[in-house]
């Protein structure tokens, strides 16, 4: 009987087995797999490509967080870029040396990155309220103007952020004497910093999306989905939207304030102007490109994007109409920074038009097609 | 079956709708309706279309701010309550045209039944510790004896945008079920089925009604179905009560017979059989006898 049962791993004696997170077995070989080689990527390839990983975790983090908002939630948000500059200023300031000329308090980043997570997801429950008020066009007009409030806050309060053009230092990544964002040796071994923070990146991505999975499968996240697709068939069964809409709110912006407070960890000059929308709009681009409302598509669009610069800084080489310079002084047609806006906003469209469950639901084609081989259906 | 206890037997009534008026631009839909619900009973309302009968279950769920009137549901006044309130306190409701989250599977729609039983927050759902996983389980547990009594087991893991009109009804009729409702309001169970999918559905009712005990509000226009289920019935034209009895005594009722002849419909409600079940043809005074068209699905409730 057992032996029965152990020959046919698709059939549940148990509904814990069968509302498990990784519930089938080549779920959990291939998430072994993936773990196996993101561990081995950081002694494979070099520095500047092992950065482009760490940043696409990093940006994978605040993609989950957007996607729990605008995806699982269905309330579209274009204030995503804010909650990501409330993020990485508050791990800045906390971090940040504390005799320069910059607001700093020289703590560790133990207590920067989780309290920049709090203080982004508070700015969310705050602005929450909104949400239940509006929708639709109405929401996605709103929070872009939270956008422009930032930018302009960003510009005005210099000791906190250096203003315009000028920038202030990153976010410090000491734990304890342990500087990720140094070289130097773990247990006898050398590693430079960015090996040290990819693997930073990497397990709070890990950490971060299992949370966000966990809440995605439990009365939350199907709350979530029914206030998206239905609100008041939601409310008639015992869901008040307005506090759902507030969770969803506010656990995003912690997400996108944790992916701040990451991101300028690994860039050492937080620039105020790139707060903008273009951020934002970016941000979108990951969640309809990777998938609207699934974990593992916020990673893969943010990973997607993460890297459209590498290979778009790689054009010029190429094709000589494309310029490296912003001010096309060498003749070029169009700058690698234009094509990419470009390259977002065909993307963007292709997905929405051809794909709109973006690059997750290409996986799935693909994979029933395997299934299902040789038979096209 | 989670069993639910008839609420306070004994007690007074369930549900206490007195004097209610409820008026749109124009139109009056509901016109000093009064009614009560007794513990266990099955309480039918029935009328020709546009007769109110929908927009009674709207001010009932909190849907709709009645303009006069009370409405008490277990000894409370619920007028002015949020819907999800009034849900939290037990009242569960199926719809006349379904809303089903489609692109959910079955087991999540159900699932989504249970939220008033669900004590855990959003920190426990993230750590998936503790009470989250215990509850979980539990519901699922609990959703998968309403899977069994429905019959509906093939069809668990499917989105319930892509099942057939008849399931998705008991889809929505187990969502209901799930929050293990102290009154149950049933918006045209029947709509749109034929004689088997009908029957069913008259068979689930009175189980629900029989062993679980509880009390259910039923609207409908299969007079057969009425006819033989109902405890009382009241029935409705243009918003004002004719009367409130015993089937067969409104069935009989001269002003009843009216308003449905007086439409214009060839249907005699005396001849009990699914009589006047087409909603979807719209219009009072089309005929409608006999026609077991579904109605086009259209979305939103009202
Ligand atoms: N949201 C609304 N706005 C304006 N008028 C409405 C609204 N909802 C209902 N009405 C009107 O109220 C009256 C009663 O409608 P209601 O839906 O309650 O009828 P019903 O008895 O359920 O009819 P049916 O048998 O067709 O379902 C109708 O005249 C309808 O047009
Ligand atoms: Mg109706």
């Amino acid at each position: 009987m057992s032996n029965a049962l152990t020959r046919r791993p698709e059939l549940y004696t148990t509904y814990a087995q069968d509302m498990a997170l990784l519930d089938t077995p080549a779920k959990r070989n291939s998430v072994a797999a993936l773990a196996v080689a993101a561990l081995t990527v950081p002694w494979l390839v070099v520095d500047p490509v092992l950065f482009l990983f760490a940043q696409g975790f990093a940006l994978a983090i605040g993609a989950i967080g957007l996607n729990l908002v605008t995806g699982y939630a269905g309330q579209v948000s274009l204030g995503h870029a804010f909650f990501v500059a409330v993020g990485a200023y508050t791990a800045a300031a906390l971090t940040g040396d504390t005799d320069t000329r910059f607001v700093g308090f020289g703590l560790q980043l133990v207590v920067g990155l989780p309290v920049a997570g709090l203080v982004a997801g508070l700015a969310g429950f705050v602005i929450s309220p909104l949400a239940s008020r509006l929708r639709g066009l109405y929401l996605a007009i709103v929070t872009l103007g939270l956008v422009f409030l930032g930018e302009h806050l960003w510009k005005e309060w210099r000791s906190l952020t250096g203003g315009l053009g000028a920038g202030r230092p990153g976010v410090v990544a000491d734990v304890g004497g342990f500087r990720f964002d140094q070289p130097g040796e773990v247990f006898g071994v050398l590693m430079s910093s960015q090996q040290k923070m990819y693997y930073l990146c990497f397990a709070l991505l890990v950490v971060f999306a299992v949370l966000a999975r966990n809440l995605a499968r439990s009365a939350v996240g199907r709350a979530f989905g029914a206030i998206r697709d239905r609100d008041v068939a939601a409310e008639v069964l015992g869901v008040p939207l307005a506090k759902y809409k507030s969770i969803a709110f506010t656990v995003s912006s912690a997400y996108a304030g944790i992916a701040g407070s990451l991101l300028y960890t690994l860039t050492s000059v937080i620039e105020p102007a790139s707060f903008n929308l273009l951020m934002s709009v970016q941000y979108i681009a990951m969640i309809l490109i990777g998938g609207v409302a699934t974990i593992s598509g916020s990673i893969a669009g943010a990973m997607f994007l993460g890297f459209l610069p590498f290979v778009t800084r790689q054009a010029p080489a190429l094709f000589p109409w494309i310029s490296t310079d912003p001010a096309l002084r060498d003749g070029g047609f169009i700058n690698v920074f234009q094509l990419e806006a470009i390259l977002y906003g065909a993307l963007i469209v292709a997905f929405l038009v051809l794909q709109p469950r973006g690059l997750f639901g290409l996986w799935v084609k693909v994979r029933n097609y395997w299934k299902g081989w040789p038979f096209s259906y | 079956m989670a069993v639910v206890t008839p609420a306070g037997a004994g007690a007074g009534p369930v549900l206490e709708f007195s004097d209610v008026v409820l008026r749109f631009a124009g139109v009056t839909a509901i016109d000093r309706v009064s009614f009560t619900v007794d513990p266990g009973e099955l309480f039918a309302i029935i009328g020709p279309n546009g007769a109110g009968k929908t927009s009674i279950f709207n001010v009932l769920s909190g849907v709709y701010a009645p303009e006069a009137g009370s409405v008490s549901f277990l000894g409370t006044d619920i007028v002015g309550h949020k819907p999800h309130a009034i849900a939290a306190m037990g009242m569960a409701r199926t719809f006349q045209n379904i809303e089903l989250f489609e692109n959910l599977t079955v087991i999540d729609n159900l699932m989504l039944g249970r939220h008033r039983h669900i004590r855990y927050g959003w920190l426990s759902a993230m750590a998936w510790l503790g009470p989250a996983r215990t509850q979980e389980l539990a519901s699922r547990r609990a959703i998968e004896e309403i899977i069994d009594f429905l019959e509906i087991e093939q069809y668990r893991k499917y989105p319930v945008g892509l099942l057939p009109y008849g399931v998705q009804k008991r889809v929505e009729l187990g969502r209901a079920l799930a929050m293990e409702p102290r009154l149950l309001l049933l918006d045209e169970p029947v709509a749109g089925m034929n004689l088997e999918e009908t029957e069913d559905m008259a068979r689930f009712i009175l189980d629900i009604r029989e062993e679980l005990e509880i009390p259910i509000v039923l609207v409908e226009h299969d007079m057969g179905l009425v006819m033989d289920l109902a405890d009382r019935v009241l029935c409705l034209d243009f918003g004002k009560p004719l009367t409130t009895g015993k089937p067969s005594d409104v069935q009989q009722h001269p002003d009843v017979i009216a308003a449905y002849l007086g439409g214009g419909s060839a249907v005699d409600v005396a001849a009990s059989d699914a009589a006047a079940d087409d909603e979807a043809a719209g219009g009072r005074g089309e005929p409608t006898a006999g026609t077991h068209d579904r109605p086009a699905e259209t979305k939103g409730t009202r």
